[in-house]
């Protein structure tokens, strides 16, 4: 499954820059990111090519850190291409907590994550409606294009 | 002597005679306090064993000191000088590690309470016609109840409004003509711009006096209150140890606050040699009741800091004045008038798991009202990516600190190690608001 580092961070000026200094610091390169306003405090979830080894480094720093598990589904570039998945979803009654997406070739394929309470499940029945949901080896070595 | 009183003989009595009747009743509240076993063995070790040990009111310099401690330690009854049976009512106050402290009262304690209350009143020039809104809280809080009845005793129109809820404060001014508020300072320039904001003017209201107390607040924010409201305002004195409100008032001629010396002996100390100060040295007030029964106290130490004012009052009145309280010589938070200790804070915090130790209080002025930040810092090892989580905690502390302090805080969740590392509550609290 693949995770996402989730980082607690103050709404402050230059929080969010010491943790891409840690990234920076270690080679470790971001394939997307988040972060959301809670009232003075921040999360920032990020998709980057070593979680493991981003994870251990900024816990090293003092930062509060977690590794979530998610769901990266390859989605088509184009107008409809988030729809046709979302309806698979709505129609199960899934409900997505927190979500973003990237695309990795512009017109063909984009890559959507997302968190949900159940995601082995969601996993199985995005996959058996014929979507791709990647694997940590694929996500982090990703290549210029998927075949949808 | 041509000033308002409700109590001419007592109000008016000459030094002598005032300090005739002082000794007469220290020797009964001696009497009183013997009855408690924490007065017993604390009396016994001065050699004091009854009333008539008591000689002169000098002598009062050679009874010991009580402590909010102490009150602490013999609660529930320890304190506690007549039959249950004899007991009408109580009030209880949250101590600063979460024991509380109770004073009792017999129907004579709530008597003579309702008469020293009665007389501050009448002492500003308030009558028997005027409409007396009381807009702090009722319950538990001795503010409420304690002007309530001194109000009524006065024979005013009382509308017991209690806290909060300004536009229903601000009907209930129009609907009955209310001529007289009690509140706490901050909470009228609250209210004025609330009426300003619902385009009322002053002069549309009967508003014509205001009573104002329960925080330290300086002679600036008190003619700003009589400017804005144009009306007189009268600083009133008291705390929950000594009854509540009615310990000191001032009278029309506002040229300090009038401490009835037929119901206490009020002397001011140095807190750290626990020497008598002379008339104007800023020190420590101590008091002893000279009228409970219930709940008698001797030398108790108020953490208030205050001086007497020399000189005579134009009013007549020999009961000697104090000095607007200046602030506190112990740790303790006044927010909205409402007493906090940061151990209380604290509490509350270092049992949520959580959060981790650092902490941060800060106290801000949002408008005219005080507003309470807590600071913690989240524990890294129990942080698991998920805000709702985090939002529930924040939540879950400011009900916890509400419950325990009455105040409702605004709680701020921060990183791991970002607050200051700091020994000692004091360095913990950062006070915000502008100087008084």
């Amino acid at each position: 499954m693949t995770e996402q580092i989730s980082i607690f961070i103050d709404n402050k000026p230059g929080r969010l820059n010491a943790v891409t200094a840690i990234l920076q610091e270690r080679e470790i390169d971001i394939r997307a990111m988040t972060t959301a306003n809670h009232r003075g405090y921040g999360v920032a979830k990020l998709l980057v090519s070593d979680p493991h080894l981003a994870h251990q480094s900024l816990i090293e720093q003092g930062f509060a850190a977690a590794l979530q598990p998610v769901l990266a589904v390859v989605i088509a570039d184009r107008p409809g291409g988030l729809h046709d998945l979302l309806e698979g979803l709505a129609e199960r009654q899934i409900n997505v907590l927190n979500a973003y997406g990237f695309v990795i070739a512009p017109g063909q394929s984009a890559v959507w994550c997302l968190e949900v309470a159940d995601l082995a499940q969601t996993a199985r029945l995005v996959e058996a409606r014929g979507w791709r949901v990647l694997k940590e080896s694929e996500l982090y070595r990703l290549p210029s294009s998927f075949s949808l | 002597m041509n000033a308002p009183a409700w109590n001419p003989a007592i109000e008016f009595m000459e030094r002598e005679a005032l300090e005739r009747l002082q000794l007469a009743n220290l020797r009964k509240t001696i009497a009183a306090a013997l009855k408690t076993p924490f007065y017993q063995r604390r009396l016994a070790e001065v050699g004091l064993t009854c009333p008539e040990d008591i000689t002169s009111l000098r002598d009062v310099r050679n009874l010991p000191y009580t402590t909010k401690d102490d009150l602490r330690e013999a609660y529930p009854d320890g304190l506690l000088a007549v039959d249950r049976e004899q007991v009408v009512r109580l009030h209880t106050s949250s101590g600063t590690t979460g024991m509380p402290t109770v004073i009792y009262h017999t129907q004579r304690d709530l008597d003579s309470w309702t008469e020293l209350v009665a007389r501050c009143i009448v002492a500003t020039g308030a009558t028997r016609r005027d409409v007396f809104q009381n807009m702090t809280n009722y319950g538990l809080f001795t503010g409420g109840l304690g002007l309530h009845y001194g109000a009524e005793r006065v024979g005013m129109l009382v509308i017991p409004v209690s806290s909060g809820n300004t536009s229903r404060q601000i009907q209930l001014m129009r609907n009955f003509q209310t001529s007289i508020v009690h509140a706490t300072p901050s909470y009228l320039l609250h209210l004025q711009s609330a009426l300003a904001g619902a385009g009322v003017a002053p002069g549309q209201l009967s508003l014509r006096k205001a009573f104002i107390g329960a925080e330290p607040h300086s002679e600036e924010i008190r003619r700003k209150i009589e400017n804005l409201f144009g009306i007189e305002a009268y600083n009133s004195y008291g705390l929950s140890e000594m009854n509540g409100p009615g310990v000191a008032f001032e009278c029309i001629y506002k040229t300090g606050l009038h401490l009835w010396e037929d119901a206490y002996i009020l002397e001011i100390i140095n807190p750290q040699t626990l020497q008598p100060l002379a008339e104007g040295e800023t020190g420590e007030i101590v008091m002893t009741t000279l009228q409970r029964q219930a709940t008698p106290l001797l030398r108790y130490r108020t953490r208030d800091l205050s001086h007497w004012v020399g000189g005579h009052c134009p009013c007549g009145r020999g009961h000697r004045r104090l000095a607007r309280i200046k602030g506190r010589s112990d740790d303790m938070l006044i927010i909205n008038g409402v007493n906090v200790f940061p151990s209380q804070i604290e509490d509350v915090l270092m049992k949520t798991p959580e959060v981790g130790a650092n902490y941060l209080i800060q106290l801000e002025k949002r408008g005219s009202l005080d507003r309470l930040v807590v600071k913690t810092e989240i524990d890294a090892r129990l942080f698991t990516g998920d805000s709702d989580t985090l939002d529930e905690l924040r939540e879950r502390i400011s009900e916890l600190l509400r419950s325990a302090i009455l105040v409702k805080p605004v709680v701020e969740l921060n990183e791991p190690g970002s607050l200051p590392v700091s020994e000692g509550k004091a360095q913990r609290v950062v006070d915000l608001r502008p100087a008084f």
